[in-house]
């Protein structure tokens, strides 16, 4: 017989200001198998716990529910206070009376009423529900970090340092990312390779770290704490063992003019390179598109077209013939850091974004952008540092940085702040001033965005010390006028129509994540928003973690995001990640299915559907030991509990345990309206 | 279009007035509808409040028995909803549920049930403004359609006690919030319990 | 009043079905633009499209209708397609940008905005099913691309054309705003870039392409219109361009009317033509027929000018052709034929 006990949470002014909570808890109070109710002000807080615990002992309670917020909010809160108390953990639900009722309804009579009928439906489930017992798992420690950027360079550090092994694999020839284009950064205009240089080579040399660059996760299989990753290492053409960096092979590379994907297009590079001459690993990577030896044997020539680089290597690594390799590795979780790309200006637009025609389309050549001012203005970029236009290679008297391209702007299909460019752009206004000293720095603006420590005494600094000019208003126009840029654009604070000639023109264009990373989130099972972005599990509380367990994030790749922050949550997530590790086993959640073979027909539908191939045939045998039929049994430590097994089976013989038919039968039997 | 939230008052005004306010059942999976509908409540989109949601892990989970329990019970309305084809927190489930329901409808329509009694969505975990369009487009679609009475001359005239029970807590909330007074309700329920 | 031209020779194997467009004019193309409804029909029948004025046709609204009150701006160009509508056509053809931009934005409000569908008959008098196209001379030119080419081709007068540098002026009405438009990129358009590229002519590349000659300010604010003419045609004039092609009244009558007061004493006017005239021209047809005479800024220096360049280049071809044949016959006698 049940015994359950329910307790409806004013959540302060939140459920009861809308909901009355008193008169909830006098409804359920005499519904069938309830033994006591009652209302309270904070059920989560301490003496609401106390509450809960001491009703189970003092009236002897076989159930639990919390009428009060979304289960997702607080049901561990509870269950931990039920076990607490000697009560199993899963006699005790929450009935969503907040998020579901008293924030989206205004009329008191209808909200109570709807209330009263969420409170009963979950009571009703929970004279259903089993004691279970958590299922254990082992759990393997091994991380798996996706991206070597600042991100995952700090993540995999803070693990690795911790003791645990940490597979890091990125998929350009070098690790750094974006940080590693960047000549100095806000707000201490620290070079930037200089910090982050031996933050790379502590990771290639980390003895807990394997590192695989020119590499991508192919797929992951298994679930927290027993991931199988199937990781596919593109072909070099080069030998990493091998290998010494000596760069003999690029000096020889006949083919010197493929744009430079690390010089933002404003350098040139040879087919086999290195990105920059700090990478790490500093080992070169053969570029097939662009190779003459590979375009010779894509038109099927019967002689190699070309073998320099083969024979100026001394050490024999280079072969022609490799292809891609795969390996896999168990591991325990994953840290995705793939940081972000820019938005391009360009008439070619992914789904969903428009190209900026106003300015151009990019086909104006002193029309950059951040990532390419940064190259200009690095020492060991295409130009040893010295800001030139890219037209003519002259040094600009007037530069203009527009701010908010395609940020902020849903014309364009990202209504997001990119959040750094405020930033960047007062720092590239400074670096060129400092180069360029009798030179015109002009800002257009839409508001100045510097929240950080010392970042508005930084943004200050511009315009107070290297006066830059600040204009509030937007570009309308870019084009170009003989060897001039004309910029048309308004003061709104002046309310004056603003047109610059302009030597160069630095946009900063919006931030966005990686291409690809959609497929990547689909492979990994979490989710992203409208623009790409990774999904974290609650925005307030839970930062780092995605909706799948033991998927954690950090990182631009969640959301626009500069250095200290991209450090600061990597190191979160390597956090979590240590906590995942201490323990030996890992308790799961006991929501799978559960076959009865006494019912089960072997059709094995059940097997057909199951995503995870958690589904096995068993053999039965007679006394003798003669095998006379098969069943369906589910492996525990694989099934994640969908259910959809139990939604196919014929004989109605597998059951998801916390969602039984019983129990959701029973939620549908209490909405009963007949009146 | 004037002000939303004075539609949705105008629901509620036409339900006082006699007017027919139908019931819904929606059956939702956790990780994106059931996520989208709380973000829904931690934005305060307000929304009429017909709907009750069951939750599932899945909509792989659902039963197509499910939907005809709830009609038989006296739903006007069912919603299915789950995560977009390809986001499925399980990979799959929302493909299997797609393809149940597009068969299933075809069963509802050839036994006479509207199929407009039916609605079927995906909804994200970032959707509460979706969630709170599904909800208030079904109302109104099922609104529309008047109440689904066909199974309430099947129901046997003796119902299980649980039933009454219910129906009675049902009676008494309604006269608590009318009144706002509980002794009032305990008459009601009183008065039920005689007859 | 009808107006009805029936497919004009259509040209020797023509196989294609003629476009069958009703007609709408407008208050300009019988008035102060008439050389573009001239040119216009005379293209029309070199290409084998048939255009039948809509009966009864009245304003769109253009000027101060959609200014006045949403719904009237809707309803006075409405009345018009529903008449195409009745007429048995499915294609209207709007050549004034103005009247092609009301009678789109018509179309869009009709199909989107609430209410619309049921009060726009109404108010008309008759019924509307939305159902009929809408489309300006530039986009029929550029459909007809392929076939322009090909005449241009097959044509014995050389072509005057051939190699001139022209600068397409589209204006603001003909492809803003997106929504309404829809056939080409609001902030650099091709479609008429491509019409000039099929009648053999180069269009270049430049500024202001969709950029404001200052509409009806020709008479209120005549400064304004003067300034920003001017930028237009010397940015015109700085990439290059010999003459600048437009396909609206307006941007016609404010860059060639009010060009004087727009252009520095003693410089090269700069001639401005319609895109049909400038198809006709490629075609074979004559100035008068295409009404070039009724331009401000003389198109008769210019045109002369290009039909003597043209000569030139076919009388360096020819030699060229002679030369080489003599060369031929030298190296056969030398090997003894």
């Amino acid at each position: 017989m049940s015994r359950i006990g329910v307790f409806v949470c004013h959540c302060g002014e939140n459920i009861a200001r809308t909901v009355d909570v008193a008169a909830v808890a006098e409804a359920i109070k005499d519904h069938p198998g309830v033994a006591f109710a009652t209302d309270y002000k904070y059920m989560c807080s301490d003496p609401g716990q106390t509450m809960v615990k001491e009703a189970i002992e003092e009236h002897k309670l076989t159930g639990v529910v919390i009428a009060a917020c979304s289960p997702h909010m607080h049901e561990r809160t509870f269950r931990r206070a039920c076990d607490q108390a000697g009560l199993n953990k899963y006699m005790c639900e929450m009935a969503n009376i907040r998020e579901h009722c008293s924030w989206i309804h205004e009329d008191r009579a209808d909200a109570t009423a709807k209330a009263i009928d969420i409170a009963r439906t979950i009571v009703e489930k929970v004279k259903h529900n089993k004691p279970l017992e958590s299922i254990r798992i082992p759990v393997t420690k091994r991380a798996l970090v996706i991206g070597g950027g600042i991100a995952g360079i700090q993540a995999a550090l803070d693990i690795a340092d911790g003791g645990h092994q940490v597979v890091l694999i990125e998929k350009e020839a070098s690790i750094g990312g974006h940080m590693s284009q960047l000549s100095e950064t806000f707000p201490t205009l620290d070079c930037s390779q200089c910090i982050l240089t031996p933050r790379m080579v502590e990771a290639y040399q980390h003895p807990n770290i394997t590192l695989h660059t020119w590499s991508e996760v192919e797929k992951v299989d298994g679930y927290i704490g027993n991931f199988e990753v199937t990781i596919r290492k593109k072909a070099r053409s080069v030998n990493e063992d091998l290998c010494n960096g000596c760069g003999d092979c690029q000096a020889a590379c006949p083919a010197k003019r493929i744009p430079s994907e690390f010089e933002a297009g404003l350098g040139m590079r040879t087919a086999i390179y290195v990105p920059f001459p700090q990478a790490v690993p500093n080992i070169p990577v053969l570029d097939r598109q662009n190779c003459t030896l590979y375009k010779g044997r894509r038109k099927g020539l019967a002689k190699d077209a070309c073998g320099k680089c083969k024979e100026a290597c001394l050490k024999g690594a280079i072969d022609y013939d490799t292809e891609d390799t795969f390996i896999k590795e168990d591991i325990g979780a994953i840290v995705v850091a793939t940081g972000f790309q820019l938005y391009s200006i360009g008439r070619e637009q992914p789904e969903g974004l428009k190209g900026y025609g106003e300015y151009g389309y990019g086909e104006v050549p002193d029309v950059i952008d951040g990532l390419q001012f940064e190259r200009l203005a690095s020492a060991s970029g295409p130009t040893a540092g010295a800001i030139l236009r890219p037209s003519d290679g002259k040094e600009p008297t007037t530069v203009v940085f527009v701010h908010c391209v395609g940020s902020r702007d849903p014309e364009k299909g990202m209504k997001y702040c990119s959040k750094i460019c405020c930033m960047y752009n007062a720092k590239h206004a400074m670096l060129y001033k400092h180069k360029v000293h009798e030179g015109r720095a002009v800002a257009f603006y839409m508001d100045i965005r510097a929240a950080g420590k010392g970042y508005d005494e930084f943004s200050r600094r511009a315009i107070e010390e290297d006066q830059a000019e600040y204009i509030r208003g937007r570009v309308s126009r870019i084009y170009r006028d003989g060897g001039k840029v004309k910029v048309w654009g308004y003061d709104t604070l002046s309310q004056e129509q603003v047109v610059i000639d302009a030597d160069m023109v630095v946009l900063a264009t919006a931030i966005r994540p990686q291409p690809g990373v959609e497929q990547l989130a689909q492979t990994l099972s979490i989710s992203y928003d409208e623009n790409g972005f990774i999904n974290e599990a609650h925005p307030k509380l839970r930062p780092v973690e995605t909706n799948t367990a033991g998927v954690f994030v950090a990182g631009a790749c969640q959301a626009p995001r500069d250095i200290p922050d991209s450090v600061a949550m990597a190191s979160a997530a390597g956090a979590k990640v240590m906590s995942l590790f201490s323990a030996d086993e890992l308790e799961r959640e006991p929501a799978v299915a559960v076959v009865n073979e006494n019912t089960c027909i072997g059709c094995m539908n059940c097997a057909n559907v199951c995503a995870y191939g958690a589904i096995e045939q068993r053999e039965i045998c007679t006394v003798d030991g003669q095998v006379c039929g098969h069943v369906a049994y589910v492996n525990p430590g694989v099934c994640q509990g969908c259910g959809t097994c139990q939604a196919v089976c014929l004989s109605k013989s597998v059951e998801l345990q916390t969602f039984t038919d019983e129990q959701v039968y029973s939620e549908i039997n209490a909405l009963c309206f007949w009146e | 279009m004037s002000d939303p939230t004075q539609a949705r008052s105008a629901q509620h005004a036409g339900a006082a007035a006699g007017e027919f306010e139908p019931r819904i059942t929606a059956f939702v999976c956790n990780w994106c509808t059931y996520t989208g509908a709380d973000l829904a409540g931690t934005s305060r989109l307000n929304m009429a409040s017909n709907v009750r949601i069951i939750r599932l892990p899945c909509t792989g989970r659902i039963d197509p028995l499910f939907i005809i329990k709830s009609f038989e019970r006296g739903a006007d309305g069912v919603i299915v909803s789950g995560c977009h084809p390809a986001d499925c927190h399980y990979t799959s489930g929302n493909y299997h549920a797609r393809r149940r329901f597009a068969v299933f409808h075809d069963l509802m329509e050839f036994i006479g049930v509207d199929p407009r009694r039916m609605t079927f969505s995906w909804v994200s975990a970032s959707e509460g403004a979706k969630w709170r369009d599904v909800v208030d487009e079904a109302v109104t679609n099922v609104r529309e359609l008047g109440p689904f009475d066909a199974y309430r001359a099947l129901a046997p005239e003796d119902e299980s006690d649980a039933a009454e029970a219910s129906a009675a807590a049902v009676a008494a909330a309604k006269s608590v919030a009318a009144t706002g007074s509980v002794a009032a309700a305990k008459s009601v329920t009183a008065e039920a319990e005689a007859s | 009043m009808t107006d009805e031209h029936t497919l004009a020779g259509a040209g020797a194997g023509e196989a294609r079905t003629p476009a069958r467009y009703a007609y709408y004019p407008g208050c300009s193309l019988h008035g102060t633009s008439r050389e573009f409804d001239e040119s216009l029909r005379a293209v029309a029948a070199a290409l084998g499209v048939s255009l039948t004025e809509i009966p009864d046709w009245s304003c769109c609204g253009a000027s101060s209708g959609h200014t006045t009150d949403h719904m009237l701006g809707v309803a006075l160009p409405a009345r018009n397609l529903a008449i195409a509508e009745e007429q048995g056509f499915d294609q209207v053809l709007a050549p004034c940008a103005a009247c092609y931009n009301r009678l789109s934005a018509a179309r869009l409000a009709v199909d989107t905005e609430a209410g619309f569908a049921e009060r726009v008959p109404e108010i008309i008098g008759r019924p509307f099913a939305n159902s009929v196209e809408v489309h300006n001379a530039v986009e029929l030119l550029r459909d007809a691309a392929p076939a322009i080419e090909e005449k241009v081709a097959a044509a014995l007068v050389p072509n005057p054309l051939d190699g001139v540098k022209l600068a397409a002026y589209y204006g603001c009405l003909l492809v803003r705003p997106f929504e309404v438009c829809g056939y080409d990129d609001p902030e650099r358009p091709t479609s008429m870039d491509e019409v000039i590229a099929a009648c053999g002519a180069e269009p270049v590349d430049w500024n202001m392409k969709v950029e404001c000659c200052g509409g009806s300010f020709s008479v209120s604010r005549t400064a304004s219109v003067v300034r920003l003419g001017r930028s237009i045609i010397e940015d015109a004039r700085a990439n290059g361009a010999e003459a600048i092609v437009v396909a609206c009244p307006l941007c016609h009558s404010n860059l060639d009317l009010r060009q004087k007061a727009m252009v520095q004493r003693g410089s090269r006017p700069m001639p401005v033509l319609f895109v049909t005239q400038l198809v006709g021209l490629a075609l074979g047809l004559t100035p008068v027929e295409l009404g070039m005479p009724r331009h401000f800024v003389n198109t008769e220096p210019f045109l002369a000018d290009l039909v003597q360049r043209a000569a030139e280049r076919v009388a360096a071809e020819q030699k060229v052709k002679e030369e080489a044949a003599a060369k031929a016959a030298a190296r056969r006698e030398k090997a003894g034929v």
